[in-house]
């Protein structure tokens, strides 16, 4: 084991504590940075303790890494991020997202505000969902497969099954949670049927439906790395077992990184949502 | 032509008969309103005055439509009630606007069957007469409690209701802009001449609002006696017919007032 990661490892976490005594804000990004790096350097000390050494039978030894390496990782992925197979494998996934997730939307918003609002309908589907609902996507590949063989079909299926049940009983709380003055205000006011879900139903519940969105769509990239292992031949969860296959595990452990990064990406993205003038009053400000 | 009935009496615009409201709970019955009876008239301005939790607030629920007595009926205009209607308008303790909707939308609420030209027009107006031009694109999030109350007052007025539920609508303000908004609720009644029900458990705010304050006692809830509030607007609450209301109001209700 060598000692440069450790010394790092102890002079960012020795940061950590000097800053709590700084008396200037500091600025915002440094302690994140401190244990992002302390993050690098225990995953160096890891790596390092897998490796080991091999004599060959000329007498000389060989140093055998059995684990990637960060200064590994970031090298092996010069070449699959300057040559656009990452950003081809990345759009593929983000697609498959799009088309599970939005059809998971198209089908669990509107009957979430279905069910939230008509106490029969709640009663007669909730067991269902709620049966279904613990069931894992990954449990579900074997028939994704049967009924959809191996295609981009399956995949979608797979990340619609992971993010439909998370929006419907979001869905189904947010609106049974509106305030009764708002729909009886409503109700005072002349408005009903359509016009009411359009006016009030819907907006009252859209903050709650915003948040059940980002935990869904949480769920779905999640799932994305084991609906693209068994069922298609593109996305960073192929590349994943595809590397891992041919015993790149530095090619591995940077598409794992990848698939972070962009899940911190949309997870932003669907916070941006929150700031609207329509969903803001939802959400208190909480300090940053 | 018929003198008879060119004197008698108008009917009355609210008729409050017998109405009697039993809460079925799980071992027992809440009885909150045992027969009231009461007579408004149109135009009239009338408080109901009562302790926390006496079943005032249900009284109000039952007249404006949103709940169904166990006895008794309501009718406005000799017509029983069966539901909530645009011509009577509630307002609500907590505003009851929509916080996903800008002051001017919020306004605009009960106008959609209106051509665009005349809801602008109804809007811009209600806007203007509860002091709130300027705010028009703000959402209700960014506006004090009070100017919040405005909006409801708008919202609700917008609409020319002949009727307007006021259901404790100042209990969340504090007290200097309770005295403000009860000198506005009282400019725009002198202005627009609709039936008030004034809901509060505040005794000074029924002595300088209403024409009439009907008295309530703890649940369940009957009439202890109706007041009388003699006196014009604007009303010194000072001087000694403001007193001795106040004395007798403290006395129906069984609290002393000097402490």
């Amino acid at each position: 084991m060598s000692w440069p990661p450790i010394a790092i490892a102890l002079a960012a976490i020795g940061l950590m504590f000097a800053v709590r005594r700084m008396r200037d804000p500091w600025p915002k990004w440094l302690l994140p940075l401190a244990v992002g790096v302390v993050f690098v350097c225990l995953w160096q000390i890891g790596a390092e303790s897998k490796s080991y050494w091999v004599h060959q039978d000329d007498g000389s030894a060989r140093l055998v890494w059995s684990s990637p390496t960060p200064g590994q990782t970031a090298l092996d992925m010069l070449q699959p991020l300057s040559d656009g197979t990452i950003l081809r494998h990345s759009v593929a996934s983000l697609l498959r997202i799009a088309a599970g997730f939005g059809l998971a939307c198209a089908i669990g918003i509107p009957l979430g505000l279905w069910a939230g609002w008509s106490l029969r309908t709640f009663q007669a589907i909730n067991p269902l969902v709620q049966a279904l609902r613990p069931i894992s996507p990954i449990a579900w590949i074997a028939f994704a497969i049967l009924w959809f063989g191996v295609k981009d079909g399956s995949a979608i299926f797979l990340i619609f099954l992971s993010s439909v049940f998370p929006i419907v009983t979001g869905t189904i709380t947010a609106v049974r949670a509106i305030p009764l003055i708002y729909v009886r205000s409503a109700r005072n006011f002349g408005l009903r049927g359509l016009e009411l879900f359009r006016r009030v139903v819907f907006p009252a519940a859209l903050p709650q439906i915003v948040t059940s969105l980002r935990i869904a769509l949480g769920i779905a990239w999640v799932v994305i790395v084991a609906a693209e292992m068994i069922a298609v031949d593109s996305g960073l969860g192929f590349l994943i077992t595809d590397s891992r296959n041919a015993g790149n595990y530095a090619r591995v452990a940077g598409a794992m990184i990848c698939i972070g990064l962009i899940g911190i990406g949309l997870d932003w993205t669907v916070r941006r949502l929150e700031t609207l003038d329509e969903v803001r009053w939802g959400f208190p400000k909480i300090q940053a | 032509m018929d003198t008879a009935s060119a004197t008698a009496l108008p009917a009355p615009k609210v008729r409050i008969a017998e109405v009697g409201m039993v809460f079925q709970r799980k071992r027992d019955e809440l009885h909150v309103l045992d027969r009231i009876s009461l007579d408004v008239r149109a135009g009239e301005l009338v408080c109901i005055l009562g302790v926390s939790g006496c079943g005032k607030s249900t009284l109000l629920n039952i007249v404006g439509g949103f709940e169904v007595p166990t006895s008794g009926s309501v009718q406005i205009d000799g017509k029983p009630v069966t539901g909530p209607d645009p011509r009577r308008v509630f307002v609500f303790q907590e505003y009851g606007i929509f916080p996903w909707a800008n002051v001017w939308n919020n306004v605009a609420l009960g106008l959609r069957d209106k051509p665009k030209d005349e809801q602008a027009r109804i809007t811009r107006h209600y806007v203007d007469l509860v002091g709130l031009t300027g705010f028009e694109e703000t959402f209700p999030n960014e506006l004090s409690g009070g100017m919040r109350q405005r909006v409801a007052l708008a919202r609700a007025l917008a609409v020319s209701p002949d009727v307007v539920f006021m259901d404790e609508p100042l209990g969340a303000l504090d007290s200097l802009t309770r005295l403000q908004m009860r000198a506005e609720i009282l400019r725009l009644w002198q202005r627009e001449r609709m039936t008030i029900l004034f809901v509060t458990h505040d005794v000074d705010e029924t002595i300088q609002l209403a024409d009439r304050i009907v008295v309530m006692s703890p649940r369940p809830a009957r009439i202890t006696e109706i007041v009388n509030v003699p006196m014009a607007h604007p009303r010194d609450i000072g001087s000694a017919e403001y007193g001795r209301i106040k004395n007798r109001l403290y006395e129906l209700l069984g609290v002393s007032h000097a402490i």
